[in-house]
């Protein structure tokens, strides 16, 4: 029955899986989006002023986006497929809406990105300057639509909106497509997940480049990138700072108990501190070992009230306010967690008697059983967990996860403003550090990228759609063995693709160098 | 627009999309005679160079064929996927190896070796036009599955897909979509490898991967047309109906048109091109010819209240276009964003005639630009 919770080593290893290909995926996916840009930015320039240098700086970047793409590539497929494949229960309960942005996106964004690298890559000489120039371009753009239309997918399942539970097909239905493309959460996770992309993209320039200047090589090449890069990592950092801002305000609203979770807040009020650096600890009294303390504390008085609100005096419910039911900030009344656990469990067999009574035309006890359904369904997830503690996420996790992509956010605006200076002033031979810290920040981009994605998912445990649907009810009913086996086919696999990927790119920059 | 025409609208969309995928396949198909036709490393160069200018469309051809399927067909979606789960983990094995190997295959310090790269690509170009093949095949089959009331798959076998593989008819479809690929993928080279040993070879090739095509396919076509299929009845139960494809192609004879349309194509293409080996637009006429008559099926398995996802275990449980589709709104959402397909379709064919003008030759492999 769908109404039992599938078992726990399923689900897990199916969020293993799930996990792994995402993070595999995420790796070569920022890159794609911003060097794309930062290629036809280059190519622009050999076509305006028909230097050949810049031809060169955009054929050696396009190599190394070419290496990077394929991998992308191959990953992505599975992230696709697996929602059908180990998540068939979610794909039914909400493809009505869910669907939409992936089709969307590969008539769209996928379409253009293949006719156009083809033409990218084997165009050169093929067709005309201008229309290889315009093929470019569109490989940027359709990357960029691309992101978008799943990142759409995704923030409609951190904030449901424009849709519709329909109790004779099981199913959410869409009735607004703008609320769910335009929701602040699709504007918001749009917008800081390319522009963090865009950032990651402007280390690796950065730190190839500076690789070239540290081994005395292709200065010319070297210099032009860095430059390039450090102006568009600039702009790109301070966008993605924005907008994780406006992010987390609307996290704060959305999804409160990942708002709580990213500070390790147990116990919410008013002009609550921000916590810049802290140590959280097991804690002795606490009701569940999921929460934990939070010590060595270094913090920002009433910045957190602040950030969420734009008041220093603004109400922040703790985990602990969560569980025991709170009002809002806005006004809105959140009962406790087991009372809404109450109705979410109300809400399911309501469904159940629903269905039943529309097949034995029996219209009186559907109609009430309607009424029921449509009076709790807003909790309807909840009546699927066991225990009010399975609504906490893994608070560790989230709450270090938070802290190193912020730190390492304020370490990239230093490090683009230093490059581009370095560069400007061609201070190669005084500030010979300088490329060493370049080169570090590179596999620290990837770091706060992935981190940044942790914050997001794991977060938002349990849900796989917010307070409507928990991971657990969403998962394929399979065997768990098949789910292991595939699992580690594919780790297996994308690890030696990962590293068949490494070599060939170092041995291309090397080669460069030669 | 009514809910009924959008259903019928999306599912003729599938099967558009479903015969350019199986059209595509060419690149599959080439893949498997890449040891077959090259042989020499600049033979194979040749091959790979000139089908790694296409592998992406087949790569996201497959990937909107699932997409479309998950935003107009979710029930689809959710229970073949998630049912067959074995067979389509296969399938995107497959394709994930094939995505890397053209980009790293012969780049210096690859980890893996040409070979394997190499290999890579042969495991595709046979396992995903059989495995795409047998999935298809039990579109007029039918697999074990069971939905319940909230329309969640259990499969009823522990096989999770390769059940498929037990029945003896979508062995037939199987491997006519694989002779299918390499007919087509040998038409390709002839078009666009300007090579004489290679173009002997595939000529050679072609003669007896065509006549296998011709075989499997019409052996499964007598197979479907005498065997009963899966229908809705008046009273909207699904039931087993003798002679149901057969019935569906006397029904709507401009389908049955257009099936014979692309068989008499697909024929033209392959004999024009082994009576005249110096012809080379056989791939425009085979290839045409498949996308019509894979379109062709598609219909006469999802019109004409057919079920055209069945259910062996619980006919009740089957899948229909009017069951198993999105809702109303979403349906109609959708089709505004289709509108965009003529100009998808345009700038697709202008960049394929503006890489292809010239057929591939040793030479260009020599000019150090960018090359598989």
């Amino acid at each position: 029955m769908m109404y039992e919770i599938s078992s726990a080593s399923l689900v897990e290893w199916a969020r293993w899986q799930f996990a792994m290909t995402a993070i595999y995926h995420y790796m070569f996916v920022p890159l794609t989006l911003g060097l794309a840009f930062l290629i036809a930015v280059m190519e622009t320039a050999w076509v305006r002023t028909g230097k050949e240098e810049w031809l060169r700086t955009t054929k050696f970047w396009m190599k190394l986006f070419g290496i990077n793409f394929a991998i992308g590539i191959a990953t992505g497929l599975i992230l696709e497929f697996q929602f059908g494949s180990n998540w068939s229960n979610y794909s039914w309960f909400v493809g009505d809406i869910f669907g939409a942005p992936l089709a969307i996106e590969g008539l769209l964004a996928f379409f253009l990105e293949a006719t156009f690298v083809a033409v990218m890559f084997f165009g050169w000489h093929k067709v005309s300057r201008r229309f290889h120039l315009l093929s470019t371009w569109m490989v940027f753009v359709g990357a960029n639509i691309s992101a978008l239309w799943i990142l759409v997918a995704n923030a409609w399942m951190q904030n449901p909106v424009g849709m519709e539970f329909n109790p004779l097909t099981a199913r959410n239905e869409m009735d607004d497509f703008w609320a769910v493309l335009l929701s602040p959460t699709s504007i918001n996770k749009f917008f800081h997940t390319v522009t963090s992309a865009y950032t990651l993209s402007a280390c690796f320039v950065v730190g190839v480049s500076t690789w070239f200047i540290l081994k005395k090589k292709q200065f010319e090449m070297a210099r032009r990138s860095i430059l390039l890069a450090s102006v568009f990592g600039i702009l790109s950092i301070l966008a993605t700072i924005f907008t994780g801002d406006t992010s987390a305000q609307d996290i704060a609203k959305t999804q409160p108990m990942k708002f709580a979770a990213m500070e390790g807040l147990n116990r919410g009020g008013r002009n609550m501190e921000l916590t810049v650096f802290g140590v959280l600890t097991d804690k002795a009294d606490a009701p569940t070992p999921r929460m934990k303390e939070t010590t060595m504390t270094i913090g920002l008085p009433g910045m957190l009230s602040f950030l969420a609100y734009r008041d220093t005096d603004a109400y922040i419910p703790g985990i602990q306010d969560i569980l025991d039911g709170y009002t809002s900030e806005t006004g809105q009344v959140y009962p406790s967690t087991r009372q809404r656990m109450e109705n979410g469990k109300k809400a399911i067999n309501a469904l159940k008697n629903y269905k039943q009574a529309v097949d034995a035309q029996d219209k009186q006890t559907a109609h009430a059983a309607l009424g029921t359904l449509k009076a709790h369904y807003r909790d309807f997830g909840y009546g699927y967990l066991q225990s009010e503690y399975e609504s906490i996420p893994n608070v560790p996790l989230v709450f270090y996860s938070f802290r190193i992509m912020v730190g390492l956010g304020f370490l990239f605006v230093a490090l683009f403003v230093v490059s581009w200076w370095y560069a400007r002033k061609r201070k190669f031979e005084k500030f010979r550090f300088i490329p060493y810290v370049a080169i570090t920040c590179v596999p620290l981009a990837y770091v706060a990228s992935q981190c940044g994605w942790i914050v997001a998912e794991v977060g938002r445990q349990p849900w796989v759609v917010q307070d409507l649907m928990p991971t657990s009810a969403a998962v394929t009913r399979i065997a768990s063995h098949w789910v292991v086996t595939t699992f580690w086919m594919f780790a297996v696999l994308f690890t030696v693709l990962l590293i068949a990927e490494l070599k060939i790119m170092f041995t291309q920059i090397k080669k460069e160098a030669q | 627009m009514s809910l009924d025409i959008l259903q019928h609208y999306w599912w003729i969309l599938i099967a558009l999309l479903g015969g350019i995928l199986v059209f595509l396949l060419f690149v599959q198909g080439g893949q498997s005679l890449l040891y077959t036709i090259g042989k020499t490393p600049e033979e194979k160069d040749l091959l790979t160079n000139s089908l790694g200018r296409k592998w992406e469309f087949t790569f996201t051809t497959l990937v909107v064929f699932g997409g479309a399927f998950f935003a107009s067909f979710p029930l689809f979606y959710s229970s073949s996927f998630g049912g067959a789960y074995i067979v389509w983990m296969l399938i995107l094995f497959s394709f994930v190896v094939q995505a890397v190997s053209y980009e790293y295959r012969r780049k210096p310090n690859n980890f893996l070796g040409q070979r394997t790269y190499e290999i890579f690509l042969i495991i595709n170009g046979i396992a995903a036009p059989l495995l795409i093949g047998a999935a298809v095949a039990t579109f007029f089959t039918g697999s074990p599955f069971k939905l319940n009331e909230m329309m969640q798959v259990t499969w009823m076998t522990p096989w999770r897909g390769l059940d498929a593989l037990f029945v003896p008819t979508n062995y037939f479809l199987a491997f006519a979509v694989f002779f299918l690929a390499r007919t087509l993928g040998c038409l390709f080279f002839i078009n666009t490898i300007n090579h004489a040993g290679i173009h002997l070879r595939c000529i050679k090739q072609l003669r007896w991967n065509a006549a296998l095509f011709v075989v499997t396919l019409l052996t499964f076509l007598g197979i479907i047309l005498c065997s009963k299929g899966y229908g809705i009845t008046t009273g909207g139960q699904i039931a087993r109906i003798p002679y149901k494809y057969f019935h569906n192609l006397l029904q709507m004879p401009v389908n049955t048109f257009i099936l014979l349309l692309g068989v008499v194509a697909v024929l033209y293409g392959i004999i024009k091109s082994l009576r005249h080996p110096q012809w080379r637009k056989g791939i425009w006429f085979t290839g045409a010819g498949s996308i019509l008559a894979v379109f062709s099926l598609f219909i006469l398995v999802g019109f004409n209240h057919t079920s055209f996802y069945p259910s062996t275990a619980d006919l009740q449980s089957s899948l229909t276009i009017y069951n198993a589709s999105s809702s109303h709104f979403t349906l109609e959402a959708m089709s505004y964003v289709s509108l965009i397909i003529p100009f998808v379709v345009a700038y697709i064919w202008y960049a394929w005639r503006a890489l292809t003008r010239k057929p591939i030759s040793p030479e260009e492999l020599r000019d150090g630009g960018h090359h598989y």
